[in-house]
């Protein structure tokens, strides 16, 4: 009886061992090697007014936390659409076209791994006729490139294994192009354009940090870098673990999108 | 003039002949099987017909036509069923109805589709996926599915050989229902003498390949309806059950030529479970008799 008790309540009580783990290890450091780090109870204490009043707006950099993950999460749904728009086509000629992977893919194994800090300089110089848009657009360029490989990959590879039964119905029936790709092709890779959807996400919330740092604009990320420059080293933490809960969520959110389409 | 006709087609895949020299003459409204052992080639065959495979050589003719490519003119019914997973029964016979007459309307196209499931009993499970449904009721999908495009010849790629003997005998007997019915053309692929027997009009074993070509055909004569239980006691089924089952035999037995080949023995020693584990590292890995270089022997 006590047994089970113990293993209905389990999934929460583990976890918090190991938040209860770090906290320690976060004190003992404090107290130790790492002056300069803030205690977990300073940085409660710091952090209070931008979590108690998430929608703050006191000044352009000094706004509840929530009100700067809005803002980000804006830019990253702006950036990330456009990595689907670009990433899904082309991952679909990938798979289809042999004489297409052999062009590109070589290119695209290239510009993959480049690092988005790489990335939103150019970004910057492309737009710098922008004026006051430029940093946005810029942003959004970034996060574009870096987010859309996974689509890019996924769908390839899911379009590339589309059993061929499937194209022999196709072929048989005589389906017209339209026809096979919305009922044939697009069905059958679904599953493998969402993995990819799902991981080009993570990307997408991973480069919107880097990219405010580096525009200075609004957001967590731009939030980080001021107070770090402020010397207020506890709103790292909390930027750090706000940038990580939702990064989480996030990626909770779309593996239930992933399962809805699990067609085959 | 015959309906279907192959002349000396062969068809081999990068230079390993596949089907040699098959010559075939099918009339209208016949029921043809070709029996072959697995790995022969009947796949390929079926392919050729259906115009998925171009052969090697030889041609191939549909109603005085060359047949090129796919076409919906000769509905297939596939041995893995081949039903799109995220259609519905419903939705995945619409699709071929919807793909052979375009020009109907959805009222038209919704009362054939239906016709074609009330065919073969599958009238509840209208609404369901394929993978709700046992590999029977798939079969009967995909049976639906080619009639439903009207085809002037339905080809059935081993269509029961996937399915549980059971479920095989009431499907065969639905076959042969529905085909008394309005009596199309019928190829049927199988692996099961007495599936082709108790179904067709003539009979073709296909001998083992690589190579395979077509043997001499036995003519049915057995009076339809043929019921199952009946037919086992006729002297008529077993003659021509032993005929066929003797032609295929041989045909594989002449197959039997040897090739030599080099004898490889496992290079493993024997493990010793007597030596006790070793701490962290466990049991010392079995050795191979290769590596073996020296031995201790009691002078």
């Amino acid at each position: 009886m006590k047994e089970n008790v113990f293993k209905k309540i389990d999934w929460l009580v583990l976890p918090l061992i190991g938040v209860a783990a770090v906290l320690i290890l976060w004190q003992i450091s404090c107290a130790t090697w790492a002056k300069d780090l803030p205690t977990p109870h300073k940085t409660w204490e710091t952090s209070k007014p931008y979590i108690v009043e998430p929608f703050a707006k006191r000044g352009e950099m000094d706004q509840g936390i929530l009100r700067f993950t809005w803002y980000s999460l804006i830019l990253v749904a702006k950036g990330y659409a456009l990595a689907l728009i670009i990433g899904t086509p082309v991952g679909f000629f990938l798979g289809l076209s042999k004489t297409f992977t052999k062009i590109f893919d070589p290119l695209i194994q290239v510009l993959r791994p480049v690092s988005p800090l790489a990335w939103l300089p150019l970004g910057l110089v492309l737009f710098m006729g922008a004026g006051k848009n430029a940093s946005e657009l810029g942003a959004l360029f970034t996060i574009a490139v870096c987010s859309m490989w996974p689509t890019v990959l996924n769908t390839a590879v899911g379009v590339r294994a589309i059993p061929q039964d499937y194209l022999n119905v196709a072929k048989v029936l005589k389906l017209s192009r339209t026809k096979t790709l919305f009922k044939v092709l697009i069905p059958a890779s679904l599953p493998y354009m969402f993995t990819g959807f799902r991981l080009s996400l993570g990307i997408a919330w991973l480069v919107i940090v880097a990219a405010e740092m580096l525009t200075g604009r609004p957001g967590v990320g731009g939030f980080l870098w001021q107070e770090y420059n402020s010397l207020i080293y506890e709103h790292i933490i909390l930027c750090i673990v706000t940038i990580g809960v939702v990064g989480f969520i996030l990626d909770r959110l779309m593996s239930v999108v992933e399962r809805r389409f699990k067609t085959i | 003039m015959p309906f279907l006709e192959l002349k000396n087609v062969s068809k081999s895949f990068g230079g390993n002949p596949v089907l040699k020299d098959i010559s075939l003459n099918i009339e209208k409204g016949e029921f043809v099987a070709i029996v072959g052992f697995s790995g022969t080639g009947k796949t390929t065959l079926i392919s050729l017909i259906a115009g998925l495979l171009k052969p090697s050589h030889g041609s191939l003719m549909l109603n005085d036509l060359e047949i090129t490519g796919p076409g919906p003119d000769r509905g297939i019914v596939f041995q893995n069923y081949s039903l799109l997973p995220w259609l519905t029964v419903f939705e995945n016979i619409l699709l071929a109805v919807e793909a052979v007459n375009p020009n109907w309307t959805p009222d038209k196209r919704k009362e054939h589709v239906e016709k074609y499931i009330a065919m073969v009993n599958l009238t509840p499970a209208r609404n369901k996926l394929p993978s709700e449904l046992s590999g029977g009721m798939r079969q009967r999908v995909s049976v639906a599915r080619a009639l439903a495009m009207d085809p002037q010849i339905l080809l059935l790629d081993e269509p029961l050989s996937a399915l549980d003997a059971l479920t095989r005998a009431t499907l065969q007997d639905e076959i042969s229902r529905i085909w008394s019915q309005d009596r199309k053309t019928v190829v049927m692929i199988t692996n099961d003498p007495d599936e082709g027997i108790l179904l067709a009009d003539r009979i073709i074993p296909l001998t083992a390949g690589p190579g395979a070509t077509l043997g001499p055909e036995i003519t049915i004569d057995l009076p339809r309806p043929r019921d199952r239980k009946e037919i086992n006691h006729s002297a008529r089924f077993k003659e021509i059950r032993r005929e066929l089952i003797t032609f295929m035999l041989n045909s594989k037995s002449e197959r039997h030529t040897s090739i030599t080949k080099k004898l490889i023995l496992p290079d493993i020693e024997p493990e010793d479970l007597d030596r006790p584990p070793r701490f962290f590292t466990g049991r010392a890995r079995p050795k191979r008799a290769s590596e073996i270089k020296e031995e201790t022997v009691e002078a």
